[in-house]
């Protein structure tokens, strides 16, 4: 047949269209099973509190303990004060940098990623030096923690606020909303925030998970916060712990989930890539 | 990208010339609250730690700390830490590009390629101590699946050198928050690998490895670099997780830190500024050339 040499040249990238099918399937499930092993087996392995029969005792001690609630709320407090501080800190400098300074853009940028410079571990210790003496004796106090998770969510909360801001047309809506005799505060809360609400919910709950589960200034600034808290517990207990792991990754999900539905509707979607580890 | 561009430069061009000449210390005073916080709890504080590097106890002029770094303990500890850090970056960084280039180009369902992406913004950010738990219960002495191959297979993981709280058991816990900070990072460069590039290369007859090997490898290779940075400084300033893994009882760099911040071993704070001073160090190169490798990715995607 003729056809031989058609059925050839049409073979070899239907072939080759198969074969990357194959392998992308293959690097599907294997990242699926390094994804989901570790879900699957902690959710299971925080059933065995009970021996012999599959239960949700852990989560029940989880839950019964006193110090989780008492360490969960302070963190929470934690979390909500450093989003407002940040968020406060934060949007009024990026609109000013959109708006009036867009020079002094370079010099923000660095500033706000300088935290990914300055490790946490590397940031407490230089907040501990600088405060546990005269003139500012700080390292009792909760404000040194909060400054710190406010520093820690710098990239974050700037990434995502600058995206949205940059997203609208940020000059337009302020001058249309001062020639009809708007303040600052009315063209800020009535104007320009309902506009990058999408992206200042995600700097929110991005800085939420990032606050809730954190380790290193807790633990360092002696806070009785839900990290330690949790690496405590990891210390002296079995099932607890893949049980408060479950919770927390739960709680991750949970805000992340928040900031996708929230996402879907607006524009100027913030990132939501890497967390403090 | 290009219509925020165009935005941002109309915005530019003209209030500049009614503004900014007028007051330009005023407006300069608005960032001043943001500034001054910075300075205050990073600036200054990172600042302190460079300088008491260069002090000796009694507050004099030494270089007495940076020399110790070279101890072989703390010179192992660093070692340690890179060690760490290059092999999650590198492996977190192939196999992460390999299931993000399944869900951009391999041809498969899109709702495939959402749910990879969300389910990466999570486990990127899902690590610490939960991280550690979740290991702890799966690849642990007694974890789920160190009892189940044994049980099931009769493969003893522990006997054959495995541990999860080693080096490689830290690794590859590390690389669970790293490979989905791959994806989320590499996906947007794969996005611009044009259908037609492979198109026009098989039409001239090349195979699969000769359209990797001449097209879009050069084409990826800024950013696959620059993302392996990236990654790199991800794992090197990480402490919380191998803090729950291993109580603390491994030698990185940030545990090191750690323990000198707690008191625990030397009472030696100038070696600890030091210790802090080479991170900084380490990590300041690192985002340069994440930065100046990102520069160079970029020529190639923004078309």
């Amino acid at each position: 047949m003729s056809t031989t040499m058609t059925a050839r040249s049409f073979a070899a990238p239907g072939a080759a269209a198969r074969r990357r099918k194959g392998w992308s399937s293959l690097w599907l499930v294997l990242g699926g099973l390094y994804f989901f092993l570790p879900l699957l087996a902690t959710f299971l392995f925080s059933l065995h509190g009970k021996k012999g029969a599959l239960s949700f005792i852990a989560y029940a001690h989880v839950f019964r303990d006193p110090e989780f609630l008492h360490t969960f709320s302070f963190s929470l407090e934690m979390a909500v004060v450093t989003i407002a501080a940040g968020l406060a800190l934060m949007i009024p400098t990026a609109i000013w940098v959109n708006l009036r300074l867009p020079r002094a853009r370079a010099l923000i940028e660095v500033f706000a990623l300088l935290p990914f410079v300055i490790p946490p571990i590397v940031l407490v210790f230089g907040l501990i030096r600088m405060y546990s003496r005269p003139p500012v004796m700080l390292v009792t106090s909760p404000v040194l923690l909060i400054a710190g998770y406010v520093v820690l969510s710098f990239p974050y909360i700037f990434r995502s606020v600058d995206a949205g801001l940059r997203a609208i047309d940020l000059r337009v809506l302020t001058e249309a909303a001062q020639s009809l005799g708007a303040r600052w505060s009315t063209t800020l809360f009535r104007v320009v925030l309902p506009n990058i609400r999408v992206s200042v919910l995600s700097a929110a709950f991005l800085t939420f998970s990032i606050v809730v589960g954190e380790l290193t200034l807790a633990v360092m600034l002696a806070w009785p916060a839900f990290g330690p808290y949790m690496a405590l517990v990891g210390r002296d207990l079995a099932y607890e712990p893949a049980a408060l792991a479950v919770i927390s990754f739960l709680l991750t999900w949970g805000s992340l989930a928040v900031i996708q539905l929230a996402s879907r509707g607006g524009r100027g979607q913030g990132p939501t890539a890497g967390g403090v580890h | 990208m290009a219509d925020i561009g165009v935005m941002g430069e109309g915005a530019r061009s003209a209030p500049l010339s009614l503004r900014d000449k007028r007051t330009p210390l005023r407006t300069w005073a608005g960032l001043a609250p943001f500034l001054l916080f910075a300075l205050l709890f990073m600036i200054l504080p990172a600042g302190m730690l460079l300088i008491g590097s260069f002090q000796d106890p009694q507050g004099r002029f030494t270089f007495v700390n940076l020399a110790h770094l070279l101890r072989p303990n703390i010179l192992h500890s660093y070692l340690l830490t890179i060690e760490v850090s290059l092999v999650t970056a590198v492996g977190g960084g192939i196999f992460g590009f390999l299931l993000a280039y399944a869900v951009t180009l391999g041809g498969m369902p899109p709702g495939i390629r959402g749910f990879i992406v969300t389910f990466s913004g999570v486990a990127s950010n899902f690590a610490g101590v939960p991280l550690a738990f979740a290991f702890i219960a799966t690849l642990g002495r007694v974890g789920l699946v160190t009892t189940l191959l044994k049980s099931l297979l009769g493969i003893s993981l522990y006997d054959s050198g495995f541990n999860l709280y080693s080096f490689w058991g830290l690794s590859f816990t590390y690389l669970y928050f790293q490979l989905p900070l791959m994806v989320l990072i590499i996906a947007p460069a794969l996005d611009g690998m044009r259908r037609e590039w492979r198109e026009a290369s098989e039409n001239l007859g090349a195979r699969s490895v000769q359209y990797w090997r001449h097209i879009a490898l050069p084409i990826l290779l800024p950013s696959l670099l620059s993302s392996v940075v990236l990654l790199f400084g991800n794992a090197f300033g990480a402490y919380a997780t191998a803090y729950a893994l291993t109580g603390g009882f491994i030698n990185l760099v940030p545990i090191q830190i750690g323990a000198q911040i707690r008191g625990d071993v030397l009472h030696d704070p100038n070696l600890g500024y030091a210790l802090a001073l080479g991170m900084v160090v380490v990590m300041t190169l690192t985002i340069l050339g994440y930065t100046v490798l990102q520069r160079r990715a970029s020529r190639f995607t923004r078309s």
